[in-house]
């Protein structure tokens, strides 16, 4: 069965990308820190649980998501269907043209952020370490929207074909400015949720989508706009969780207002 | 045994929360936008119980193996109090692992068929493996060495956006003076380096260092690391792209 053989090779693959991992723990572990693992055999048992669930993980996904998302990516991007069937091929595009696109573009980012394991693994100590005050729906919500907006931008700067320097600039300046506002707490952790919502899910539908795009659309290149659309998905998170965690902090303050004055 | 069946099935039961959305969206624009019917359905069916167990099976090791691991070394790291120790241990994990990350291959690999279209670098086999090669280990190299400044910040305690803003800065010049097909490639970088792994391992470690200090808030301190993780190897692609143009 093909499945099978398939997961044994992902299963190679993780191990092989697990072993570094393991040989820099297991090496300060005897070589310098000289200290028994409490729990070792459930440690073992939790490192097996992650390689093997992950091996399944993505096997699945190539299986099953990939393929599909990877096509509809492509079908949505070919110019047959955004002139329409049946109809003549357009001579020019508008970037209204695109709806569709930046409608999936948004949706799978939503989606696939929601799913992403890195993510899921962050929030959960997020809201272990802040005794729940830092909630992990919240939190991975605002990390979704967040991508999902990204994307949205990231394929509509691709058919207009503007600079991405601009669009990463201007997304800088207002994370320095956000930061002013924000509160100190939620800082550290809305930098570190733009690092996680881009791997194993997102990354490969991502790629394919900006691929397919910039093969499309015409005047753009594939080798210099196909690239860009991670950038989006790891800034603009950032972004909506500092908003999430001002937002917050703006109703907090209200609440403590108005029942503070009856 | 009992209580990990109900573990098991608890952390399903969340997994398929959390990959509902995929599979409605992708159903959604399959059935109703491009008005096509779904391949192969058996296949479909095998991969997305797949998914799901697959998810289970990993949150349910997080709790058991890598946090707790994480965070055990931190605490013993912390009280042995060898500054020296602690940073090349976080060196060693960032660049272990990254110089294997098969994201970060896949890209390196993109970047030198991009750099030889450019004319950047001779379009030959050799030329373009010897920049892939380099630009991998610039990146691991750049991860390692975020890791060892964010294990430095959670024990002096500095602010996390001083860092990140400086860090900005620093991307926003190097744009300025960079080969134009190296740029897209870079800011990409900064996202793929972190892997699924990688995360959890570094989340635990720094709020494991953060707890253990004392006076630093692991909240406030104890995250920060993955940021620095992301935003360095977009400087020393950039950097690389300066030095091989």
């Amino acid at each position: 069965m093909s499945g099978f053989e398939g997961v044994v090779d992902v299963l190679k693959v993780t191990v092989l990308d697990v072993l570094p991992i393991i040989a820099v723990l297991v090496g300060f572990q005897v070589l310098v820190l000289r200290r028994r693992i409490a729990n070792l055999s459930r440690v073992i048992l939790g490192f097996v649980y992650v390689v093997v669930g992950l091996a399944l993980f993505l096997q699945g996904l190539e299986q099953a998501l990939f393929p599909l998302g990877k096509t509809m990516a492509a079908q949505l991007s070919d110019l047959d269907f955004i002139s329409g069937a049946g109809r003549e091929l357009l001579e020019t595009v508008r970037w209204q043209d695109y709806l569709w696109v930046y409608c999936f573009a948004f949706c799978i980012g939503f989606a696939t952020t929601v799913a992403e394991p890195a993510l899921i693994a962050v929030s959960l100590k997020a809201e272990e370490v802040s005794g729940g005050t830092i909630g992990v729906s919240g939190l991975r919500l605002s990390v979704a929207l967040g991508v999902a907006i990204g994307l949205a931008l990231g394929t509509w700067r691709i058919v207009i074909g503007a600079p991405l320097e601009y669009f990463i600039m201007a997304g800088y300046v207002l994370v320095m400015v956000q930061t002013i506002f924000a509160p100190r707490v939620m800082i550290a952790l809305a930098y570190d949720s733009g690092g996680v919502t881009t791997s194993t899910v997102t990354v490969p539908l991502v790629a394919a989508l900006g691929l397919g795009l910039a093969t499309s659309v015409p005047g753009r290149s594939p080798m210099l706009d196909g690239f860009g659309l991670i950038a989006f998905a790891s800034l603009c998170p950032i972004i909506s969780v500092l908003a999430y965690s001002q937002i917050s902090q703006w109703y907090a303050q209200r609440y403590r207002l108005s029942s503070g004055a009856e | 045994m009992t209580g990990q069946l109900r573990f098991f099935a608890q952390t399903m039961l969340g997994s398929l929360r959390d990959l509902a959305p995929i599979f409605l969206v992708i159903g959604v624009f399959q059935l109703l936008v491009l008005k096509q019917p779904l391949p192969n359905g058996f296949e479909l069916l095998i991969g997305a119980i797949l998914v799901i167990i697959g998810l289970t099976l990993f949150v349910m090791g997080l709790e058991l193996g890598l946090f707790p691991i994480g965070e055990a070394m931190a605490h013993d790291f912390a009280r042995k109090g060898s500054l020296f120790w602690l940073m090349l241990f976080g060196f060693c994990l960032g660049f272990g692992t990254t110089v294997a990350e098969p994201a970060l291959i896949a890209v390196a690999r993109e970047a030198a068929t991009v750099a030889a279209d450019g004319g950047l670098i001779a379009s030959d086999e050799m030329a373009q493996q010897r920049y892939a090669g380099g630009l991998r280990l610039s990146v691991a190299f750049s991860v390692g060495l975020a890791i060892m400044v964010g294990v430095l910040r959670i024990v002096f305690g500095w602010p996390v956006h001083y860092l990140i803003i400086g860090g900005y800065l620093g991307v926003v010049i190097m744009t300025r003076f960079a080969p134009p097909e190296i740029i897209g490639v870079a800011y990409d970088s900064g996202g793929v380096t972190t892997s699924t792994i990688t995360v959890p391992l570094v989340a635990a470690l720094g709020v494991g260092l953060a707890s253990s200090i004392k006076g630093r808030n692991p909240v406030v301190d104890g995250f920060g690391l993955i940021a620095f993780a992301s935003l360095t190897p977009i400087i020393f692609v950039l950097g690389y792209g300066m030095l091989m143009s």
